[in-house]
């Protein structure tokens, strides 16, 4: 199976979570796990801690999961699925404090060689603005 | 076998070096194990080709010649698949 790191996009707009994933397919390509999350059940803004577990359980990989969040609840709520995860992946997945789509697909390009969650992480949150 | 292997070639592509041919770039720099350098003139400064952060900072723009500099078991086939992606356009027209 895939050995790389998987990515989750966590966004309050299905829109901007689902428009980031199609950026990282196209990007960078499918060698990577990628899921998205984002939005309430009525079609409004939000996000969920059900949502993102599932999210995080379609990206899943052995190697690891790196979370991008937009803002406080996305970021609060990933905290928390990532909280209640097993103990045996709680440890193996890490939210990354970078800009949602750039920082997505800088963690998805270093995933596709296969990088480990610490370096998907740390290239995600070394890009600063210009 | 760890000798330098240099090469250079000009970059047409229109966007220049964007996102998406950093990224390409990136992740054909990944693939090999020597240490891969990339330079926007012969003297540098050099940059980590296999860091896609700084690819994108360098923001090289169209007609700008690419310098890399390779070291490691792989170095020639390194540069030679390198110089061959940024000759083809970044494989942008499919």
């Amino acid at each position: 199976m895939n050995a790389n790191v998987g990515i989750v996009i966590v966004s309050h707009s299905p829109d901007v979570a689902r428009g980031t994933a199609d950026m990282v397919r196209q990007m960078v390509g499918d060698e990577v796990p990628l899921a998205w999350c984002g939005g309430n059940p009525d079609g409004g803004l939000g996000t969920s801690v059900p949502d993102i577990m599932d999210a995080i359980g379609r990206a899943w990989s052995e190697a690891g999961v790196a979370v991008l969040v937009d803002l406080g609840g996305a970021e609060t709520n990933s905290e928390m699925a990532i909280e209640m995860l097993d103990d045996e992946r709680r440890g193996r997945v890490v939210l990354c404090n970078a800009p949602i789509v750039e920082g997505a697909v800088m963690a998805a390009t270093e995933a596709s060689a296969g990088s480990t969650l610490d370096e998907v992480r740390r290239t995600a949150e070394e890009l600063k603005p210009a | 076998m760890n000798g330098q292997v240099n090469g250079s070639i000009l970059m047409r592509h229109e966007v220049g070096l964007h996102a998406r041919p950093s990224v390409k770039l990136t992740k054909l720099a990944k693939s090999f194990r020597s240490r891969i350098d990339l330079g926007l003139s012969p003297d540098g400064p050099w940059i980590d080709a296999k860091s896609i952060v700084k690819v994108m900072a360098a923001k090289a723009p169209r007609n700008t010649v690419l310098h890399f500099r390779a070291e490691g078991e792989d170095a020639g086939a390194a540069v030679e698949a390198l110089v061959g992606l940024v000759e083809r356009d970044f494989d942008d027209g499919d």
